[in-house]
Parts: C-alpha cells; structure tokens; sequence
C-alpha cells in the first residue's frame, strides 16, 4: 500500500499498453477529492491510482469475485455485484464523477447504462473500444471475420464485448439522450492520445479507443 | 490473552480477574442499564479478554463480537475445554487481527453463561439463580453492556466492531446507534434482520431444552439438574444449520460408523449421526441451557429494519462509518442476499461500503475457519480502514 508511482499499476494479465494509457486520460478527468463510483472498476487499478494522487473519495462496483478481493486488498471500497442489477440502488446525484471504463460495450443495455451513470452523478467518464479503427474495418472487410472481440483468446462467440460501436454511433446515442459530451479523447494503437472533435471523421478511422466526459 | 492493558481505568468499578484468565468489570452499578423490554438491570458484570496494547491516542482497539455459543476466549487455548479459541483462526501474529497492531476487546455477551450476568448467575433480589427471572434481551442490550464496558475502558472511538453470525448483528447495531463511536465493522455471515427460517430453527431447539424433565421450568440450577439431553439435542438441530449439504456429503456421505452393515436399530449406525451426538454431548459441558433461550431470543427479536421505521438505510442515514461485508456462497442460514440487503440500504444512504461474497462449501461456519481468500479480505479492509484512520501498524 505504500507504492507511489506517478503512473498508474496495471495488474494481471491481458491488459495491454493502450488501457494503461486510456486509464491516465480517464484519471485525468476525474476532479481531485471527488466523490468517485468506478462501475466495472476490475482490480482496482485506476480507484486506486485515484484515490493516490488525487485524493478521491472512491468506491467500486465489480462482478468478478477474485478482482473484488483483490481491490479489497488494497484497501479500496468495493462492492461485488452487477452494475447492471445494482445501480438503481444507488441514490440520485450522489456521486461527483462516475467512470466506465470499457464497461458500456459488455452491458445488455448500454443506453439505459448511461441514463443511470448520469442520475447518479452530475458528470460521467465513459471509454470505449472503437469499433470504426480502420484495422477492424480492413478486417471485416478483407478477412470477412468478425474483428471486435477485445482480447486474443475471445472470439465472437464468447466475447464479453456484446455491442461493439464506433465513435459516431457512441456520439449519436448521446445526442439521441440528450447528454452532452464535454470533452472526447481519442487513444491511438500506440498509446498516443489527443483531444479531439468528437464528430471527427479522422478519429473514428484512426483511433482504437476513445474516452468522453458526459455532463 | 487475559492482559489487562489499558491504563487509567475507572478505580470506581469492581474489577477482578476471573479464575479462567480473563477479566470481570462490574458496570451499571449506579444506574441500572435500561433493557428493551422496559425492565432495568443493574449491576451488570461483563467477563472480558484483552489482547495487544492500547495506543497513545487510544484509537487502535477493536471489539470482537462472539456468536450464539461463543464466549470471551477468542484467540489461545480455551481455560474450558482446552481446545483453541473459536476465533483462533482469525486472532495472533501474521493473522488479519494481529495483537501486534490492536488492541482487541472480547466480552460474554449479556446472558451469556462464562460470567457475565445471565441467567445462571445470582439474582441479587432473591440469592438464587435468575433462571426465568432474568429479564429477556435483545441484541441492541448486549451492545448496550458492551458499550459500559467500551465507556469502562475509556475508549472514546472503536477502530472497528467485528463479528460474524450473531457478532455480526452487533457490530451493525453498533453502527446504527453509535456511529460516532466506530470507525469501521465487519458485519461477516450476518443480516439486518433474523429471518423466520431461522426463527423456526431456534423454536425448535428452545422447545427441545424445554421438552427435557430436567429443565424443572428454568429452576434446574436450583433442582440440583442438567437438561443436558433436551440442549444436546436442540445443539444437534442447530449445528446441521452452520454446515452444508455438500460439506456433509464431503465430510461423511453415507459412510458408516465403525460398522460393516447398518444394525437395523437405532445407534447412530452413520457417521453423521455419531458426529451429530459428540457436537451435541460436548455443547451441554460448556453452555447454560437457559443462555440457550435467552440469546436465541435475542437474535429472534433482531431486526434493524424495524427498529428503524420499516426502512433498514434509515438505520444508517449520513453515516460515516466503513462497512465490510462478508458472505459466504454455502451458508443457507444467513444467505448472500441477507448482506446484499444490507449493502443495498448502505448505498442507499451513500455509506463507504464494501462486500465480498466468499466461495466456499462450509456453510454458515465459513466464518469461524480459515479460509485464505476470507482472510485476506479481512485484513485488506482493516488494513485500508487503518490508513484512513492514521493508525500505525507494524
């Protein structure tokens, strides 16, 4: 509990350079000494990353029971359950900054996952996988197999990543509800990243992920 | 573990070793503590044990609460039956609660039977046994009497309240009613409120004590007998609730005891039943049967959601106390959704609360054992809960 890195620790397996960076820009725009909800918040990486260096108040909801007692382990509040089964349990506006962090693709419903993010906190930090990255495309287009599952051993048979979408669709859900994108980051392959225009035709070909503040 | 190490105690207060080792306070002397039911008692004595040291700042103690059928005697070996301490597995150096880092505070429940006033010990009013004279309690009395003591020791904030099962009820009802006094509880393998299944089970075994001659009407000290058969059973009934299905099969199938073939009679041809009669036989040593009634009771009558205006969060409005909450996948007495309920209410009202259901076939006495994966939740939590409190820890 000691350690006082400047960036954050990725634990376990599979979790690739880009996630590490798209973890930075997510810490990035979370208000120091917020009141945080982490939804899908794994081992606690980025709670606890947060809670170092910038002095939040943090808790985390996560389905997976080894990643929860891991988190706990660490001394972070944590919750074993499912996001989408417990977040109505939550009161309106009680939390400053919630984060979903490559979670919304793997809900059943991803829109009705926002709509409850943005009743329990006043701003929301979502990060997707871009469905749209040209290398996806080029992939479907010349391999004719399906390109979106997030990690090596899956396929699309047993991805978790259930409704892949690409920058523009996630921009059109949220004019669709209403909810305005503040900021929108995007995350290239090699882990450079930038804010951009969220309608950039560029960043919906060129970016791997992309990160958005709701508000 | 019988180290009484905190200074500047009240020198008002009668306070004596016990014969086993531990120490004996006796508190509302003065003014007589006001029991739920409506009757005052006064005085208590409250049996204690103390392990660690207090700090400087005195904010590094934690008090253990013990189940229907413990006692004070958590860690080492027990002064009764020379067995290891029910909380053993939890207690000592390099465990989650290491006497190294706190100062642990274990007393006898009110209406226990290892000296703390119950009904077994003397009603000052007539010179005899209280047997069915003593007041019926409620959990929130024992936290009550716990809280004499805590106030006793001069412990301003707990760092933490810990219990499973019955424990675990008390250390909620300590944060409902005295959330400035605790920083932190682990409520482990416990709920809001005691479920009519487990109403039933304590039924059963309170008209098993009763059903037995010996209980004479709750007067057996006084008759010179034991209803040792009627407690062994209702013990038997009670024990199949802690364990589970799959652990029983584990554990003995169908095996026989000592046997080639059944008997075709009715001695405890299986070793579930053998292992059933020695639970049984060994209990009734230990434990007062009228303790029995009373605490099962106690936990009868156990319900936040109540006390609480029918809203289980209002018992924890603006709360700033961490919560920890365990569960166990094979206990079918306090099941995962009792502490989900819990954790439901606890976000409800925004309190830092984190819950952990851990895998494991053993049932409700999970709690009791050791079990990695639980441990080290246990110590993650204190240890987290110790650096946002300040506390130093070696």
């Amino acid at each position: 509990m000691s350690s006082q890195n400047n960036t954050p620790t990725i634990r376990g397996p599979n979790i690739s350079k880009s996630i590490r960076v798209d973890l930075q820009v997510i810490a990035d725009l979370v208000p120091a000494r917020a009141r945080v909800l982490d939804v899908g918040c794994g081992d606690g990486t980025l709670l606890d990353y947060l809670t170092r260096h910038k002095n939040v108040d943090g808790r985390g909801i996560e389905i997976d029971r080894d990643r929860v007692a891991i988190a706990l382990n660490q001394g972070l509040s944590v919750i074993q359950g499912d996001a989408e089964v417990d977040l109505p349990d939550y009161p309106d506006q009680g939390f400053d900054c919630v984060v979903l962090s490559q979670t919304l693709q793997a809900m059943h419903d991803p829109k009705w996952m926002l709509e409850q993010l943005l009743r329990i906190s006043t701003r929301a930090v979502v990060s997707i996988t871009n469905a749209g990255y040209w290398k996806n495309r080029t992939h479907f287009l010349f391999a004719g197999r399906e390109p979106f599952a997030v990690h090596p051993d899956e396929t699309w048979f047993n991805t978790a990543y259930i409704h892949p979408c690409t920058i523009r669709d996630f921009v059109a859900l949220a004019r669709d509800m209403n909810v305005r994108i503040e900021k929108c980051f995007v995350v290239g392959p090699k882990g450079s990243y930038r804010q951009t225009d969220p309608d950039s035709c560029t960043a919906n070909l060129f970016a791997a992920q992309a990160v958005f503040l709701l508000g | 573990m019988a180290r009484d190490d905190s200074p500047q105690l009240d020198a008002s207060k009668a306070q004596r070793a016990d014969a086993l080792g531990g120490q004996v306070v006796r508190l509302a002397e003065t003014t007589p503590l006001a029991l739920d039911s409506g009757v005052s008692l006064g005085p208590i004595d409250v049996a204690y044990t103390t392990l660690g040291q207090l700090n400087a700042d005195r904010s590094n103690a934690i008090l253990i609460c013990h189940a229907l059928t413990g006692d004070q005697y958590v860690a080492g070996t027990h002064p009764i039956s020379g067995k290891p301490g029910w909380w053993d597995t939890m207690i000592g150096p390099g465990k989650p609660l290491d006497p190294a880092n706190y100062f642990l505070i274990c007393a006898n429940i009110l209406g226990g039977c290892l000296g703390t006033t119950g009904p077994k010990e003397t009603n000052p009013a007539t010179g005899k046994p209280w047997g069915l004279d003593f007041p019926v309690i409620t959990v929130g009395d024992m936290v009550e009497t716990q809280r004499l003591l805590i106030d006793h020791l001069g412990i301003e904030q707990l760092f933490c309240v810990i219990g499973g099962s019955m424990g675990g009820m008390q250390a909620l009802d300590w944060a409902a009613r005295y959330p400035e006094r605790v920083f932190s509880v682990m409520p482990i393998a416990t709920a809001g409120r005691t479920s009519a299944q487990n109403i039933a089970y304590h039924e059963v075994g309170r008209q098993a004590v009763m059903a037995d001659p010996d209980w004479c009407q709750g007067r057996y000290l006084e008759e010179g007998k034991r209803p040792h058969r009627g407690l062994a059973v209702a013990r038997m009934g009670a024990h199949i609730t802690y364990l589970s299905e799959s652990a029983l099969t584990r554990k003995f199938g169908r095996s026989l005891q000592e046997r080639e073939r059944v008997t075709y009679g009715f001695d405890a041809d299986f070793q579930v039943e053998s292992y059933l009669r020695h639970q049984g036989i060994t209990f009734v040593d230990r434990f007062d049967a009228n303790s029995y009634l009373y605490i099962t009771r106690a936990m009868d009558y156990f319900d936040l959601t109540h006390d609480y205006d029918g809203v289980l969060a209002n018992a924890f409005r603006a709360t700033k106390v961490r919560f920890g909450v365990v569960s166990f996948t094979s206990d079918w007495m306090f099941p995962t959704p009792e502490s989900r309920e819990l954790v439901k209410a606890l976000n409800a009202v925004g309190a830092n609360v984190s819950f952990v259901e851990i895998e494991t076939d053993q049932g409700h006495d999970s709690f009791l054992l050791k079990i990695d994966a639980y441990h080290r939740v246990v110590n993650g939590f204190l240890e987290g809960a110790a650096e946002h409190r300040g506390l130093n820890r070696s």
